[in-house]
């Protein structure tokens, strides 16, 4: 008797779900298709006309038949409507059986008319009134809610799995290599931008992007292929990341954040081996890179340093290493013996002992070492052979500026320590962390050396931490004790987790976001806290494995969900099929 | 011939408290020895410090010889014990190959894929399921999953702990069917049951442990037989 109300709830509330779209969508069902269109192409042509009176809110939007940096956004956002109309109904419906296209429509749908009904909003406070708001955008804004309609009234269906999509793998490559380009010139792009309200619509519109094809099946899709072409994404990643200083034309602004980036990338990378691997909580991570850069300060050749000896950079950098991970296994071993808790408690501990130690060796109150407070300024700059880090270099007639060697230099680091992490990943060390972290008496009993491997990863993880540091000293000219408080271990850790644990990709992105939005957008910076707090509930909340999900992870926090389940077997399956091909 | 597990004395506690008061057994190569009890008896603790989980207070454990009561737990697998241990613990959240293959995670040899066939084929319904995640098990199927696990580590010796808790009484025929297959096939089983019945049928020696201490001791076919562990453990009068 319980089991059959069981279903009936179950179907009422199945039913519920659909209403909402179904009941909006149900009076324009006949004519919803064409609707779509009619939106997307009434979209378009709004942008092609004046939005605003004045030339001086988000960027310039006063011009006919000039579309400012938003108005080309919402032109992207029609020609994608397009597309997914076209693949629900014509030329692309071949197409549209493998991707979600009324889901994605309904998304973008929503998506465009809430951008749209905000960049009015913003048009009006900003300008003084909606007097302001020229037809234009009141053409776009009913496009927008043209599509969101018309798309309520589609109806979703099933699509194949993109798993069995066997496309030429010339076009699996040209995809990824045009993904890479989009993601090359996008970051040139919003990079350039200066007003700080365009920069955030920019971000939310790739956000609403990025969602809109998350939702169709598109991403799905990109991941297989991403495995089946692993050597073409690293290389083309590679590439990429090696190009874009010459998008930048010698300008030293967009490069300082881009390093800034890449140290705290490299950084949060390497404290993704302790948490995302071995699953250890390290609160004071950021001690390990302040180890780094102080060895790098102190055997600079920096009038204030207090080492005399001054050995070859290499050797500084591995001595720095060794001296982060020396204290990592200090403060492991005996904290790893006990579980999480303790340990996140003494590692915020060793943070703030860290940091305090570096205040205080001064000379007064221990050997003069770090010069207290006031820490080693004048760091100059790195010169490895004949290759001085601070000057500008002419490569094909671009200027690469001080940022740039830095920004190479970095980069080389980022990919020892993305090598570090796929390798111990995919190694039996890596198995070992998997089964430490799902079930650590059951691995102890299975023979997995647990407090080796955590003390591993513990002590590995400052290894690569210690490492950037070396070169974040020359980089930040000078090292104080108050660059490493407890809060940039906090940021760090919320990079891992806003990513992806244990993920490369997604830590790359969780990093480049922290690390980004404070530096071109002053109220972020202003309220970072609060902000990326609201964040991570929302993350936690919504989608707890992070923007960027492991496979496995995902099904750590959505146990319930069979589906995924089915998908995760069949990657296995597949990934079997190929290890014996 | 020296017998191939040798627990003498054996004292171990949590804190104060003392939950193995001394014991001494043996198993001999190619035996099933059986632990029974109650709740609270101590048979838990005493395998836990055989595979190095816990350390004993006193006493002295020897394999093939060797002392082991100060060896880490993962050089004890290595030595040939495997430890199923109370309650399954399989890692749910990984699939059932994933699972096998941890359970060879000490070895070193490249024999591993042949033992994944042997496993299968012990237990047919973890090929069937073999990319399955293990939490999707039944209870009886995680058993087998445990055991099968325990088995990759090409243990000389496995300890199972409680493999029938909470199994119907058909599973349980079949998990205690495999204890007799594996003892055929050359392994030597340290048993642990509440499960007075089925334990002892399969015994060639029981030990019957009461608070911490051994009470009786016997071939399985006595202690069957005998009246204490009738009425204590058999419910009869």
């Amino acid at each position: 008797m319980s089991t059959s109300t069981d279903i009936e709830t179950t179907y009422a509330d199945d039913a519920e779900k659909v209403s909402l779209w179904d009941r909006i969508g149900r009076p324009v069902a006949p004519f919803a298709w064409p609707m779509v269109l009619a939106g997307a192409v009434i979209l378009a042509a709004g942008c092609f006309l004046s939005w605003s009176y004045t030339d001086e809110v988000l960027g310039d939007l006063s011009i006919d038949f000039y579309p400012g940096a938003v108005q080309n956004l919402m032109i992207i956002a029609a020609v994608l409507a397009v597309i997914f109309a076209l693949m629900y109904r014509g030329p692309f419906s071949r197409l549209g059986e493998w991707l979600a296209s009324a889901t994605a429509l309904r998304v973008l749908g929503l998506g465009t008319t809430v951008f749209m009904a905000l960049v009015i909003a913003l048009i009006g406070v900003q300008a003084g009134g909606l007097v302001n708001v020229m037809p234009g955008a009141w053409i776009s804004f009913v496009g927008a809610v043209l599509i969101l309609l018309g798309a309520a009234g589609l109806t979703p269906r099933a699509s194949k799995d993109p798993l069995h999509a066997h496309l030429p793998s010339w076009l699996e490559i040209l995809t990824i290599v045009a993904l890479l380009a989009i993601v090359l010139f996008g970051a040139a792009y919003v990079l350039d931008i200066e007003d700080g309200t365009v920069f955030s619509l920019v971000v939310l519109f790739t956000g609403l992007v990025a969602f809109t094809l998350t939702r169709a099946g598109f991403f799905t899709w990109v991941g297989i292929i991403a495995q089946t072409h692993r050597r073409v994404l690293m290389l083309g990643a590679v590439a990429v990341a090696f190009l874009f200083p010459f998008t930048q034309d010698g300008s030293d602004a967009n490069m300082s954040i881009a390093t800034q980036v890449l140290i705290f990338a490299s950084t949060a990378l390497g404290l993704n081996i302790v948490v995302g691997l071995a699953g250890l909580l390290d609160l004071g991570y950021i001690a390990f890179l302040g180890a780094g850069a102080y060895v790098g300060a102190m055997f600079s050749h920096s009038a204030f340093a207090t080492i005399g000896w001054k050995p070859n950079f290499l050797l500084v950098v591995i001595f720095g290493a060794l001296v982060s991970a020396t204290l990592g296994l200090i403060i492991g071993s005996p904290t790893l013996r006990v579980s999480g808790d303790y340990l996140a408690i003494v590692t915020l501990a060793f943070g703030e002992i860290f940091r305090l130690a570096m205040g205080n060796l001064d000379g007064q109150d221990g050997p003069r070492l770090t010069n207290g407070p006031n820490g080693i300024p004048a760091i100059p700059d790195l010169e490895i052979g004949s290759f001085n880090f601070g000057e500008t270099h002419e490569v094909f007639g671009i200027t690469l500026g001080r940022f740039a060697n830095y920004y190479f230099l970095l980069l080389v680091v980022a990919a020892i320590i993305i090598t570090v992490f796929t390798r111990l990943n995919n190694s039996r060390i890596g198995r070992g962390w998997i089964a430490i972290r799902e079930d650590e008496k059951a691995a102890e009993a299975m023979g997995v050396n647990t407090f080796g491997l955590k003390l591993f990863a513990f002590a590995g993880g400052a290894f690569l931490a210690g490492m950037a540091g070396t070169i974040k000293a020359h980089h930040d000219v000078s090292v104080t004790p108050d660059q490493y408080i407890f809060l940039e271990s906090a940021f760090l850790l919320a990079a891992v987790v806003l990513g992806g644990m244990g993920t490369v990709a997604g830590v790359l992105i969780g990093a480049t976001i922290l690390k980004l939005m404070p530096e071109k957008l002053r109220f972020v910076a202003d309220y970072r806290l609060l902000i990326f707090g609201l964040l991570l509930v929302l993350m936690m909340r919504f989608r707890p494995e992070g923007l960027v999900a492991s496979k496995r992870r995902q099904l750590e926090f959505h146990e319930e969900d069979e589906e995924l389940a089915d998908r995760v077997e069949e990657v296995h399956l597949v990934e079997e099929q190929e290890a014996k091909a | 011939m020296s017998a191939m597990l040798e627990v003498r004395d054996l004292v171990v506690s949590y804190g104060k408290i003392k939950a193995v008061k001394g014991i001494s057994f043996s198993v001999d190569q190619g035996e099933v020895v059986s632990l029974i009890g109650t709740n609270g008896a101590g048979k838990t603790t005493t395998l836990r410090t055989i595979s190095g989980l816990m350390r004993p207070t006193s006493g002295s454990i020897r394999f093939m010889g060797k002392r082991i009561d100060d060896v880490a737990a993962h050089d004890i697998v290595t030595l040939g014990i495997a430890h199923s241990p109370e309650g399954r613990r399989i890692f749910p959240r990984l699939s059932v190959e994933q699972n096998l293959r941890l359970g060879a995670f000490a070895r070193r040899d490249n024999e591993v894929g042949k033992d994944l066939k042997a496993v299968y084929e012990l237990f047919p319904i973890l090929e069937e399921r073999s990319q399955q995640p293990a939490g999707t098990f039944s209870g009886g199927e995680q058993q087998m999953l445990a055991m099968g696990r325990a088995m990759m580590s090409r243990p000389k010796l496995l300890m199972l702990d409680e493999p029938s808790m909470g199994l119907s009484p058909i599973m349980m025929k079949r998990i205690m069917s495999t204890v007799t297959t594996l003892q055929q096939q050359g392994t030597t089983i340290l048993l642990v049951e509440q499960n007075a019945q089925a334990a002892l049928q399969r015994a060639n020696h029981g030990y019957v442990l009461e608070v911490g201490k051994i009470v009786l001791k016997g071939s399985g076919k006595e202690l069957l037989t005998s009246d204490e562990v009738r009425k204590a453990y058999l419910g009869e009068d």
